[in-house]
C-alpha cells in the first residue's frame, strides 16, 4: 500500500469513527463505510457488496438512550481492508467483523469515559466565560472518536495483504466461512428483533403480521409496503383519535389537520 | 438599551452546530457539551461578562435525546434566552425545566421514527441493491436519509424558535402520540415484510425420496415441507426467539455469535445451504 493510499485510508477511517458517535450523516454504517474504504483502495464493487452484507447484520444496531450498540465503524473499516487488500471472501469479512464490532464497542465506551474529563474541563471554561475553550472540549471528544478507528485502520492497513495475514485468513476452514455466509442470510433477524422490541407496542403487532403475510404471498416491493403502511397508519391514528376524543366526552368531530 | 435580537444567521449557526451535537458524548452528562456548543452563537449575541458565564453554565447541564429532535429544543431555548436577555422574567429553572421536560417525549417520538423505521427501511433497501454491487445502494441510503435528517434539523431550529414556548403547550396534546403510533404502525408493517423478504434460510436436508406413479423422482426436503406450510416461517420464529432473548437481557452480540454457531454447525451437517 502506498503512503498516499494509507493517508486516504486513515482519513476515511476517522470519518467513520466520528460518524459512529455523531450518528448524523451515517458514515459509520457498513453500507457507507465499506464503500468509502473500497473507493480508497481501488475496488469499490467489493466494498459495496461487503457493505451491503454487513449492513444487513447491523440493521438493528442503534444507540437508544444511554444503551450502546455494537460498533459498526471499526467492524466495517477493518474487515473491508482485510477483504479488499488480501483478496479474501465476503465470508471471511463477516468472520472478522463480529469480534471487531465487540472490540469497537469496548473502545468507544473507553473514549466516552475519557470524555467525562473534557466535560469537567468545559465547566472550568464556562466559569471563565471562554466559549472557545468549550468548543475545544467538544472537538477533542470528537477527535478521540476519530482516532479510535483511524489508528487500528492504519495498523491493519500496513500489514494487510502480507503473506502472514493472508495465510492467517486462509487458515480459516471453508466450513466456517461458508457457514458464516449461510448464517449471513438470517442473522439480520437479531436486528429486526431489536427494532421491534424498541417500538414496544404489543397492541400494534397485527400490523407486523400483515406485513409478513403480504410479503410471503404477494410480490409487492418495498415502496408498496411503505404506501400500505401509510394507509394503515392513517386509519389507526383516526381510530385512536376517535377513542381519545370520545373518552373526554366533549365533541366527537375529528380535526383532520391533527392527524398529519 | 437597544433590544437584543437573534438574526437568521444566528439560527443558521445553531443549525450547523446541531449537526455535531453528539461529538463529545460522555457517560456523565451525555450531550451536554454538544448542546452548549450549539447554543453558543445565540448566547454570545445575547450576553456579556457574568451573564454569559452563567448562561454557558446552565447549558452544560445533563442533556440527552434523539439527536435530530434536539433541534426544536434548541430553537425554543434560543427564543427563551432572547426574551430573558431583554429583561423578561424567565428564571434559570424555567429554562432548565423546558429542556428536561422535552428530552423524554421527543426521544420517545424520534427513536421509533428515525431509528426504528426510517433508517432500517432505507438501509435494507440500500443493502438489497448493494448486494448486486451497484453504487446505487449506498447512494440511495445516504442521500435519502440525509435529506430527511437535514430538513428535520433545519425546520426543528426554525420552527422551535418561531413558536417558542407555545410549542411546549402544543406538544402536550395528542399530536405527539398520533405521530409515535402512526410511525410505529408503518415501521412494524415494513419490519414484517423484511422478515419475509430479506432473509434467506435454505434447508435442503432430504427427508425422503420416492418415485411417483408417473415415473418422476420426488425429493422431499425440510424446505419443501416448510414452504408448503408457510414460507419464511423459520426466520419469523427466529425473530421471536431473538426478541425473547433480548428482553431477557442477553447481549445482541452473544445472540449473533450463537446464530453463527448454528449456521456453521448446520452447514457442516448439511441442514443448511
Amino acid at each position: 500500500m502506498t503512503t498516499g493510499t494509507l493517508i486516504l485510508l486513515i482519513i476515511v477511517a476517522a470519518i467513520s469513527g466520528m460518524g459512529s458517535v455523531l450518528d448524523e450523516a451515517q458514515t459509520h454504517r457498513p453500507l457507507i463505510s465499506c464503500t468509502l474504504v473500497g473507493l480508497v483502495l481501488g475496488d469499490i464493487t467489493t466494498g459495496i457488496i461487503l457493505g451491503g452484507t454487513l449492513e444487513m447484520l447491523a440493521l438493528g444496531w442503534m444507540n437508544v438512550g444511554a444503551a450502546m450498540a455494537p460498533d459498526a465503524a471499526l467492524a466495517s473499516v477493518i474487515s473491508a481492508i482485510l477483504v479488499i487488500v488480501g483478496h479474501q471472501s465476503i465470508g471471511a469479512g463477516i468472520a472478522v467483523a463480529i469480534p471487531l464490532a465487540a472490540a469497537g464497542q469496548v473502545l468507544t465506551i473507553f473514549v466516552r469515559t475519557i470524555t467525562v474529563f473534557f466535560q469537567h474541563l468545559a465547566d472550568k471554561y464556562a466559569a471563565e466565560g471562554s466559549t472557545r475553550g468549550i468548543e475545544m472540549c467538544h472537538f477533542m471528544g470528537l477527535l478521540l472518536q476519530g482516532i479510535r478507528v483511524a489508528v487500528p485502520a492504519a495498523l491493519v492497513g500496513m500489514v494487510a495483504g502480507t503473506d502472514t495475514v493472508n495465510a492467517l485468513l486462509a487458515s480459516i476452514p471453508e466450513v466456517i466461512t461458508r457457514g458464516l455466509q449461510v448464517s449471513g442470510g438470517f442473522i439480520v433477524v437479531v436486528g429486526y428483533a431489536m427494532v421491534i422490541n424498541m417500538m414496544n407496542a404489543k397492541s400494534l403487532m397485527p400490523f407486523f403480521f400483515l406485513g409478513f403475510l403480504l410479503a410471503v404471498f404477494t410480490n409487492i416491493n418495498l415502496i408498496g409496503f411503505g404506501a400500505v403502511g401509510l394507509i394503515c397508519a392513517y386509519f389507526h391514528v383516526k381510530s385512536l383519535a376517535r377513542e381519545l376524543n370520545s373518552g373526554t366526552g366533549g365533541d366527537n368531530t375529528i380535526d383532520d389537520s391533527d392527524l398529519m | 438599551m437597544a433590544e437584543k435580537k437573534l438574526t437568521k444567521s444566528d439560527l443558521v449557526a445553531i443549525f450547523i452546530r446541531s449537526n455535531f451535537l453528539l461529538g463529545s458524548f460522555n457517560f456523565e452528562r451525555m450531550q451536554a457539551i454538544g448542546f452548549c456548543v450549539s447554543m453558543i452563537p445565540a448566547l454570545k449575541k445575547l450576553y456579556k461578562g457574568e451573564e454569559l458565564k452563567s448562561a454557558l453554565k446552565r447549558h452544560l447541564e445533563f442533556f440527552n435525546t434523539q439527536p435530530f429532535l434536539a433541534t426544536p429544543i434548541m430553537g425554543i431555548i434560543a427564543a427563551m434566552e432572547e426574551q430573558k436577555a431583554n429583561g423578561a422574567d424567565i428564571s434559570e429553572g424555567a429554562i432548565s425545566g423546558v429542556k428536561i421536560g422535552l428530552i423524554g417525549p421527543l426521544a420517545g417520538v424520534g427513536d421509533p421514527i428515525f431509528w426504528g423505521t426510517l433508517r432500517p427501511v432505507l438501509a435494507a433497501l440500500g443493502a438489497g441493491i448493494a448486494l448486486t454491487g451497484s453504487l446505487l445502494g449506498p447512494l440511495v441510503f445516504f442521500i435519502a436519509f440525509n435529506v430527511i435528517r437535514l430538513a428535520t434539523n433545519w425546520y426543528g431550529v426554525m420552527y422551535g424558535y418561531s413558536k417558542g414556548t407555545q410549542l411546549v403547550t402544543d406538544m402536550g396534546g395528542n399530536k405527539l402520540r398520533y405521530l409515535t403510533e402512526g410511525s410505529s404502525v408503518l415501521g412494524l408493517l415494513v419490519m414484517g415484510a423484511l422478515v419475509a423478504k430479506w432473509t434467506t434460510v435454505n434447508m435442503p436436508f432430504v427427508l425422503s425420496t420416492y418415485v411417483a406413479s408417473d415415473g418422476k423422482q420426488v425429493v422431499t426436503t425440510i424446505q419443501t415441507v416448510l414452504d408448503s406450510l408457510m414460507p419464511s416461517i423459520v426466520p419469523l420464529l427466529m425473530t421471536f426467539i431473538c426478541m425473547y432473548l433480548l428482553k431477557k437481557g442477553l447481549n445482541p452480540l452473544v445472540i449473533i455469535l450463537g446464530l453463527f454457531v448454528i449456521g456453521i454447525a448446520g452447514y457442516a451437517v448439511g441442514l443448511f445451504a
